[in-house]
C-alpha cells in the first residue's frame, strides 16, 4: 500500500497505521504520540495528540475524511494522503491538546523526576502556548502509596492508560486501574494494596509523565548529569538488556531500554530494575545514545573525539618549559647571574 | 388527531400484563416472524419502512441491521439501549414502565431477524423499578413461550436478559454500553470496527434504542409500506416527545413526524402553549446535546419556512440557524430562563458524565464548566465569552465519541444566539449574583444594556 505523508511517500504493508507509517518515514512528519504504545496491544486513540489531517482517503474512494483522524489507530488505505506538520488546522488541535493536557497538569517540572524525558514537555515544547489562559483551580488528588518501589503523582497524571495496560498485559493480577469519571479519573489501586508484582516496574517505563516515577531514584539526579549506559545480565525472567544511569561508578537507576519514541524495545523484570545497583552485577556494553535533542545528551560524548593540535609560538612553549623546570626544581642548576642575582636581590 | 402506533394501548388497564397485552394483539409480529417471513425479509421490510434510530442520531435501522457481518460465522446479538440519561428525554422510561411487552416483543422479532440467540436489554441504573417491571416482564414472556427454547417449535431459540447499568450517560453511546455490558469499565470504543462487525465479546451486535425496536412490531404486522406512509420525507413514522419546561402539558406524546411546531406547542392536543401565557424565549428541540433555538427560530426557519418535527426540517440551516431532532427531548423556555445558567447547568452534567478517556473531553468539559460557573455567579470577564466559544470550538470533532460534541454543542448556540446575556453577566456582576435574576428582572427588560455581537 501507498501512503503520502506531508508529501513523502512510502510502502507500507496492509494493516500498518498512519503513525506507524509515519514513524518509517520519520523527521517532522512524526505525530506525538501520549498514549499509544507499540508494545501495548489497544493502546492509542486516548490522548488525541497524534490527529492528521486525512486529505485523501484512499485511491478507491478518494473523498477527505471531515474529521481529524488519531493517526496512532487510524489504518492507512491505499493511495491515502495525509497532512501532519504541513495543516494548520492539525497543527490547532495539537494546541488545543497540549493546552487541555496542561490545565490540570502540575507545571513543577523542576522538582519532577520526569524532567528531561517527559513527553508532555517535549509536547509543550513543540505545541505549547506562551501563557495559560485557565484561571479555574487545578484539580488535585490525595498523596497514595502503591508500594515500595513506584510513587503514583497523581496530579501529573494525563490518564493515558498505559500503565493500566502494562499491568493487565504483562502480569497474572492486575492490581490497580482507573476509577471515577471524567477530570476526576484517577490510576489507583482500589484498596491501596501494594502493586508488587514482578513486572510491575515497567509502568513507571511506559508512564509518559512524571506520575509514576521510581522510589529508590526520587530526588536523586536530574536524568541529564547521569551517565546512561547499555547493559546486561543473566536473567532468568527477562531479557536481562537494560540501560544504567550512572553517577560516576554508582549505579543510580536501571531502566528498560528506549528508542527514539521512549518506548522499551523490552520489558525487564523488577529484579534487574531495583535489586541489582552494583556495576560488577552487569556486563556495561557502552554509552547509550539518545535522539539529537534529547537533554540527556548534554555532557554526555558517544562520539569519538577527534585530535586537536594547537600550533603556538615555539619560542613561548620554550619559555614556559624553562620556568618549569626551575618552579620548585633544585636539580636544576642557577646561572653565575642568577646565584648573583638570589644573594644580592633584584635591586 | 395524530395516529398512535406505540401508545396505541398505552391507555388499556392491565396492559402492563401478559394477559392484557396478548388480548389487545400482542406478539403477532413474532408469529408472523417466525412463521412466515426469513430474516433476510424482516430487514427488508425495516428498510422499506424508514424507520431511523430513535436515540438521537436517527440513523436507518434497516440499514445498521444490513451491516451485521453475517458471514463471520459468529453468533450475533441484539442489545437493546434503555440507557436513557440525556437531559430532557424521558420517552423510553414512558414505554418501558407502561407497555413493557411491547419492547419484548420487539426484541424477539429484531433477534430472529438478526439471528441472534442471546439479546440485552441495558437499562440504566436509574430505572431500577423499570428493570423491574421489565424482569416481571421477560418472565411473563417465558412462561407463555415466546421466550427460551424453540420459540413456537421454529427450532429458534433466544434468551434475553436485563442488565441495569450503573448510572452513566456514557454508557449510552452503543460501544461504552457493550464495554459496560461486558462487565468493564464503560469507555467508548475506538470506531471501525464497528458493532455490526466486532461488539458484544467480538461478535457482530447491533445496538437499538427502545423506541426503535418498539417500532418494529408495528412494522411487521402493517407492513414497512405502511409506516412509510406516515411522516414526512426521509423522516418517517412516528416519534415519541418528551415535552418539558415552560408549558401547561409535559409529558410524553407520541407525534407523527412532520408535525409542525407550532401545532405541537400551541394545540390543546399536545403541549397547550406557554405556562402563564408567559413569551416564548428559547427551546431545545432534541434532548440536552442538542443546539438551543431563539425564539424567532422555533416556528419559522432561517428562510421563513414553517418549521416541521423532523429530522430534516429541525435540522434546515445547519447549527447556524438549526438544531436536532434528536432524541426528542422537548425543553421549553420561557422570557424569566437564564441562558447562561442553563448552559451551565448542561455542562456541568457533561463534565460529570465525560468518561475522561480522551483528553479533550475530559479536561475540556471541566473547564467550560468552569467558566461558565464563574460568568453565571458574577466572576466572568470580557474575554471568558470567547474563551468559552474557543474551548468548545477544540472539544468538538477531536474526541472519539459524540458526548465531546454533546458538550459543545449547547455552549456554541447559547453563545451564538444569546451573546448579549453572557455579556450582561459579564458586565452587571452585581445583578446576576442574585439566583432568580431573571424572575424578577426578564432580561428583555434590560437587553438594551448591552449590544449584541454575532459570533
Amino acid at each position: 500500500m501507498k501512503v503520502t505523508i506531508d508529501g513523502q511517500s512510502i510502502e507500507v504493508e496492509p494493516g500498518t497505521t498512519i503513525l506507524q507509517a509515519a514513524r518509517m518515514i520519520g523527521g517532522e512528519s512524526v505525530p506525538p504520540a501520549m498514549c499509544y504504545y507499540s508494545k501495548l496491544k489497544g493502546s492509542g486513540g486516548k490522548c488525541r495528540c497524534c490527529l492528521v489531517e486525512v486529505s485523501k482517503g484512499s485511491e478507491r474512494d478518494p473523498r477527505p475524511m471531515p474529521k481529524l483522524m488519531a493517526s496512532c489507530v487510524t489504518g492507512v488505505m491505499d493511495g491515502m494522503e495525509v497532512n501532519s506538520i504541513s495543516s494548520q488546522r492539525v497543527l490547532d488541535a495539537r494546541k488545543s491538546v497540549t493546552e487541555f493536557l496542561l490545565i490540570n497538569h502540575p507545571l513543577d517540572c523542576p522538582v519532577c523526576d520526569q524532567a528531561g524525558e517527559c513527553d508532555l514537555q517535549n509536547l509543550s515544547f513543540k505545541h505549547g502556548a506562551g501563557k495559560t489562559r485557565f484561571i479555574e483551580e487545578k484539580r488535585t488528588f490525595e498523596p497514595e502509596n502503591i508500594g515500595p518501589n513506584i510513587q503514583l503523582h497523581m496530579n501529573r497524571c494525563i490518564l493515558c492508560y498505559r500503565c493500566v495496560m502494562v499491568a493487565d498485559q504483562l502480569t497474572d493480577d492486575r492490581v490497580h486501574g482507573v476509577m471515577n469519571r471524567g477530570d476526576h479519573s484517577q490510576i489507583s489501586t482500589c484498596i491501596s494494596k501494594a502493586i508488587d508484582n514482578e513486572f510491575s516496574g515497567n509502568m513507571i517505563d511506559v508512564c509518559p509523565v512524571g506520575a509514576l516515577t521510581d522510589k529508590t531514584f526520587r530526588f536523586k539526579q536530574r536524568v541529564w548529569f547521569n551517565k546512561p549506559f547499555n547493559a546486561h545480565r543473566d536473567c532468568d525472567k527477562c531479557c536481562g538488556k537494560t540501560t544504567l544511569w550512572m553517577f560516576g561508578d554508582e549505579i543510580q537507576r536501571v531502566t528498560g531500554r528506549k528508542d527514539i519514541y521512549h518506548e522499551v524495545e523490552e520489558f525487564i523484570c523488577n529484579e534487574c530494575r531495583f535489586d541489582h545497583k552494583d556495576p560488577s552485577h552487569w556486563v556495561i556494553e557502552g554509552p547509550r545514545k539518545f535522539e539529537k535533542g534529547s537533554v540527556i545528551n548534554q555532557n554526555n560524548y558517544t562520539q569519538k573525539l577527534e585530535k586537536v593540535t594547537i600550533e603556538t609560538e615555539h619560542n613561548i612553549l620554550l619559555g614556559r618549559e624553562q620556568d618549569r623546570k626551575k618552579i620548585s626544581m633544585p636539580d636544576v642548576p642557577l646561572t653565575e647571574q642568577g646565584k648573583k642575582k638570589l644573594k644580592e636581590g633584584n635591586v | 388527531m395524530g395516529r398512535k402506533i406505540l401508545l396505541e394501548h398505552a391507555n388499556v388497564p392491565g396492559i402492563k400484563t401478559y394477559e392484557v397485552y396478548r388480548k389487545m394483539g400482542g406478539y403477532a409480529s413474532v408469529e408472523k416472524a417466525i412463521k412466515t417471513m426469513t430474516p433476510d425479509e424482516i430487514v427488508e421490510e425495516v428498510k422499506t419502512s424508514g424507520l431511523r434510530g430513535r436515540g438521537g442520531a436517527g440513523f436507518p435501522t434497516g440499514l445498521k441491521w444490513s451491516f451485521l457481518d453475517k458471514k463471520s460465522g459468529n453468533p450475533s446479538h441484539l442489545v437493546c439501549n434503555a440507557d436513557e440519561s440525556e437531559p430532557g428525554t424521558f420517552k423510553d422510561r414512558y414505554l418501558m414502565e407502561y407497555i413493557p411487552h411491547l419492547l419484548i416483543e420487539g426484541m424477539i422479532t429484531s433477534s430472529f431477524a438478526l439471528g441472534a440467540k442471546l439479546s440485552y436489554i441495558y437499562i440504566r441504573g436509574e430505572y431500577m423499578w423499570v428493570y423491574r417491571i421489565l424482569e416481571n416482564a421477560i418472565k411473563e414472556a417465558y412462561a407463555a413461550g415466546w421466550l427460551g427454547k424453540n420459540i413456537l417449535g421454529s427450532g429458534y431459540d433466544l434468551d434475553l436478559y436485563v442488565h441495569c447499568g450503573a448510572g452513566a450517560y456514557i454508557c449510552g453511546e452503543e460501544t461504552a454500553l457493550i464495554e459496560s455490558l461486558e462487565g468493564k469499565r464503560g469507555n467508548p470504543r475506538i470506531k471501525p470496527p464497528f458493532p455490526a462487525v466486532k461488539g458484544l465479546w467480538q461478535e457482530p451486535t447491533v445496538v437499538n434504542n427502545v423506541e426503535s425496536i418498539a417500532a418494529v412490531p408495528w412494522i411487521i404486522n402493517n407492513g414497512g409500506e405502511e409506516y412509510a406512509k406516515i411522516g414526512v420525507g426521509r423522516s418517517t413514522g412516528t416519534k415519541l416527545i418528551s415535552a418539558s419546561g415552560h408549558i401547561k402539558n409535559p409529558g410524553v406524546y407520541e407525534i407523527e413526524l412532520g408535525l409542525s411546531v407550532d401545532e405541537f406547542m400551541n394545540s390543546d392536543e399536545y403541549l397547550g402553549g406557554m405556562m402563564n401565557d408567559r413569551p416564548l424565549k428559547a427551546l431545545v428541540p432534541g434532548g440536552s446535546s442538542v443546539p438551543i433555538l431563539p425564539a424567532h427560530l422555533i416556528y419559522k426557519n432561517a428562510e421563513g419556512g414553517d418549521r416541521l418535527m423532523s429530522y430534516e426540517s429541525l435540522s434546515e440551516g445547519g447549527f447556524q440557524t438549526g438544531s436536532m431532532l434528536g432524541s426528542g427531548g422537548f425543553i421549553v423556555y420561557n422570557d424569566t430562563s437564564c441562558i447562561v445558567r442553563n448552559t451551565w447547568n448542561f455542562s456541568r452534567f457533561y463534565h460529570h458524565e465525560s468518561c475522561g478517556q480522551c483528553s479533550p473531553c475530559r479536561e475540556g468539559t471541566g473547564w467550560l464548566e468552569g467558566v461558565l460557573h464563574r460568568i453565571e455567579t458574577g466572576h466572568g470577564r470580557e474575554e471568558d465569552i470567547d474563551l468559552l466559544w474557543d474551548i468548545q470550538s477544540k472539544i468538538e470533532g477531536n474526541t472519539i465519541c459524540p458526548l465531546g460534541d454533546a458538550a459543545a454543542w449547547p455552549v456554541a448556540a447559547a453563545i451564538r444566539h444569546f451573546r448579549d446575556e453572557f455579556e450582561y453577566h459579564v458586565r452587571f456582576p452585581e445583578k446576576v449574583k442574585n439566583r432568580d435574576h431573571y424572575v424578577a428582572e426578564p432580561f428583555e427588560k434590560v437587553k438594551h444594556l448591552v449590544t449584541k455581537q454575532t459570533v
